[in-house]
């Protein structure tokens, strides 16, 4: 770069003494780079959760870990790697297959003040234990007037995987996110999986923790800040991935990737949209998206759940309830396809939002969609 | 038993802790036994070298460990008439053994086609159990019913699904038995009555009593003459943890409904051990508790299974309720294709080899 600044100058392109100075600049910021930056510390979704969960169970012994394969098989997807080596087996327990079972002795160990961490394989399954999480977790806060807290955290991978078929690829944060006693919350980078799982284990009710299996072995740089042993990141706040001003995609989890990439196509076209990363499904931040809604003027929701009654639904309703008169253009909304999970993996790929329909769902709401071709 | 099982627990017949009731089966002397390396993981025993494990097979009694009393009937009286040794014919056992050589063969090739990137997500495969899903599914008729799990592959077969509708199914193509749409984990045929392939421990159980309750409702509610349709209900042990299991096998002795309950117990649960998941191992003592005969059944030997199946079957058939059958088997692979399956202990698989290879009669 040097040379072709040297080489330019000679050619008369710069007069001489600014040549000087750029080439000073850039000797100096090289110097820099070379001293001072490091690069930010790369960390894969799967250690963030695994250093999370260490650090939650190092500083509070009453918090311990429940779930199918989590301890001598280090985790289903090895998540608990290596906790039940480190806290023994009366803090890492492997139990049998009985979700409605072990969900339930969760809960009540919860209402008599130990902090339980219940991982479900999948949440498919937390449907064998769902009486529980709804009924004995969410309501009793309610039902007792404040006497019982419950500060019980369920986690696992939610939503679609590869190739797992119907029964395995449903996404709950809808069906979680309606239910009031609950906190629910869905992390998409390392960041954010190190930062909430740790609010939720804090947290004094219950915690519905949706991870993705197909985010698990991303890599995201983490920040210092986030490396440290008491981080934590509020819950019932988004995060603005990407500021813009043409049009707001929310997302949450997987699509959250999905949207940048459909922002960088956008982008190219003259579209600015603003990303934002949902993070809490329940409590839903609907101060920061109505205020980017009012910013755009548009609003793109994007999720892998079925349409009907999704968190899309909820998105669109708020703000049509709360910023109408800012909407120039009807609300789109982006879901999963209104069919059980197929299994052949080109019906699943037409299952799932694909980051082509982002952008074209953002080009409707911009009135910059090619017209339909008319068939003969 | 033999030097190589030490410690060996002889169980103690459940009539001497049911009073005053007559006791609903009886346990043969032969002590019922958990084969491979069950035994060790209980009683820390050392791992046996092959040449005493091999004689201790050679030695284990031959018959069935089964408790129902119509069995052990059933046994003295062949054991009287000259054909007491013709357990079956000929063409039976041409029938048998394509069967499960069939099975062995799709399910060694389904790893092969998932390893070439052919079919993807979760594949479960049935190797070594092959004797379970013969012994059983060839008494059925077609209009009898089989409800399995995610390891359905040879489950299908057996009940007469074409293999190339099941390796079409598979690969995801239009022309497999769910057109694609279900995959590995979820095998349907309305034709053939294989209710699936759940993906959910345990969920195939309350489908299967629904589908014998189906058969006993057409009998007696719509009069449907001739409808004597058994269920079988294929599971594993990890799913006899499971709630479902406990009340559907209440209903079904409750209602007398004409179902078969079938245990495949391998042992493990992905990486859980059966005896680190379980208060007590033994899964077919669970039947009497619910008023069911419950039987113990070698699930490596085709001959001994049939037996046990052909009087479960019968007695489904003949309107006297349900039976609950533990087979003790062993899967040879992992849990599923993606399965690094590191907590099994190498030496308890060739202990199930050594039997399967030196002490079943066909091979």
């Amino acid at each position: 770069m040097l040379g072709i600044i040297k080489q330019k100058a000679r050619c008369g392109v710069f007069p001489s003494s600014t040549v000087g100075q750029t080439l000073q600049r850039v000797r100096l910021s090289l110097f820099a780079l070379r001293n001072y930056s490091t690069a930010p510390k790369e960390m894969t979704v799967r250690e963030a959760l695994n250093s999370a969960l260490d650090e939650e169970m190092s500083a509070d012994p009453k918090v311990f870990l429940m779930g199918e394969e989590v301890g001598e098989y280090q985790g289903a997807y090895k998540i608990s790697k290596g906790l039940l080596e480190k806290y023994g087996p009366d803090r890492v327990f492997d139990t049998p297959i009985t979700e409605a079972g072990f969900t339930g002795i969760g809960v009540g160990a919860a209402y008599y003040g130990l902090r339980p961490v219940i991982e479900f394989m999948t949440f498919n399954f937390s449907m064998q234990a769902i009486d529980h999480i709804i009924n004995s977790a969410a309501k009793s806060n309610y039902m007792s007037a404040g006497q019982i807290s419950v500060p019980i955290v369920f986690r696992g991978p939610n939503g679609a995987a590869a190739g797992v078929g119907a029964q395995h690829s449903q996404c709950y944060a809808a069906w979680y996110g309606s239910c009031p006693g609950l906190k629910v919350l869905a992390p998409y980078s390392s960041g954010d999986a190190r930062g909430l799982l740790k609010a939720a284990i804090r947290d004094p009710d219950p915690v519905v923790f949706l991870e993705n299996e197909l985010l698990y072995g991303e890599s995201f740089p983490v920040s210092a800040e986030a490396l440290d042993s008491s981080f934590c990141l509020p819950i019932g706040k988004a995060k603005i991935e990407q500021e813009g001003k043409d049009v707001t995609i929310t997302a949450f989890s997987k699509m959250v990737g999905y949207s940048l990439q459909a922002a960088d196509i956008l982008a190219k076209e003259g579209i600015s949209a603003e990303v934002i990363n949902l993070r809490s499904i329940r409590p839903l931040d609907r101060s920061t998206i109505n205020a980017s809604v009012r910013k755009t003027n548009r609003l793109v929701t994007v999720e892998e759940g079925f349409p009907q009654h999704g968190v899309g639904a909820e998105i669109c309703a708020s703000v049509i309830e709360e910023s109408f008169g800012y909407l120039d253009a009807p609300v789109e909304r982006i879901a999963g396809a209104d069919v059980p999970m197929p299994y052949a993996a080109n019906l699943e790929r037409m299952a799932v939002p694909q980051v082509e329909d982002i952008v074209r769902a953002a080009k409707r709401a911009c009135y910059r969609s090619a017209p339909m071709a008319a068939t003969a | 038993m033999s030097s190589a099982f030490p410690a060996m627990k002889i169980l103690q017949p459940l009539s001497t802790t049911r009073s005053p009731e007559k006791p609903l089966f009886d346990l043969l002397k032969s002590p019922s036994s958990f084969l491979g390396s069950a035994s060790k993981l209980r009683f820390n025993a050392q791992k046996p070298s092959p040449s005493s494990s091999y004689s201790s097979s050679c030695h284990r009694p031959s018959t069935i460990v089964a408790v129902s009393d119509v069995v052990k009937e059933k046994k003295t009286l062949k054991s009287n008439s000259s054909l007491s040794n013709l357990l079956i014919t000929k063409e039976e056992g041409l029938e048998l053994y394509e069967d499960m050589v069939l099975g062995r063969a799709f399910e060694d090739m389904c790893a092969q086609m998932y390893y070439r990137g052919k079919m993807f997500g979760f594949v479960h495969l049935y190797n070594g159990q092959e004797a379970v899903s013969t012994g059983f599914i060839k008494l059925l008729k077609q209009e009898d019913y089989v409800c399995s799990t995610y390891r359905d592959h040879v489950h299908a077969l057996s009940k007469g699904v074409p293999a190339r509708a099941v390796m079409s199914e598979l690969f995801g193509k239009t022309t497999g038995c769910c057109r694609g749409q279900g995959g590995s984990m979820h095998m349907f045929s309305k034709e053939h009555n294989l209710l699936g392939g759940f993906a959910f421990i345990g969920e195939g159980i309350p489908v299967a009593t629904g589908a014998a309750f189906t058969s006993k409702y057409r009998r007696e509610v719509l009069k449907e003459a001739g409808c004597d349709s058994v269920t079988l209900a294929f599971f594993g042990d990890g799913t006899c943890n499971n709630g479902q299991f406990f009340e559907c096998l209440n209903m079904a002795a409750l209602w007398k409904l004409p179902i078969v309950f079938v245990v495949e117990n391998n042992l493990w649960a992905i990486g859980m051990s059966h005896l680190r998941a379980t208060s007590d191992p033994e899964i077919w003592k669970k039947g009497p508790a619910f008023g069911m005969p419950g039987v113990h059944v070698d699930g490596m030997d085709v001959l001994k299974v049939r037996e046990v199946a052909k009087e479960a079957i019968a007695r489904a058939r003949r309107g006297e309720g349900p039976t609950l059958v533990e087979c003790e088997t062993y899967r040879f692979r992992g849990h599923s294709l993606a399965d690094p399956d590191e907590l099994r202990d190498p030496g308890e698989l060739l202990n199930f080899v050594i039997l399967v290879y030196f002490v079943f009669p066909f091979l």
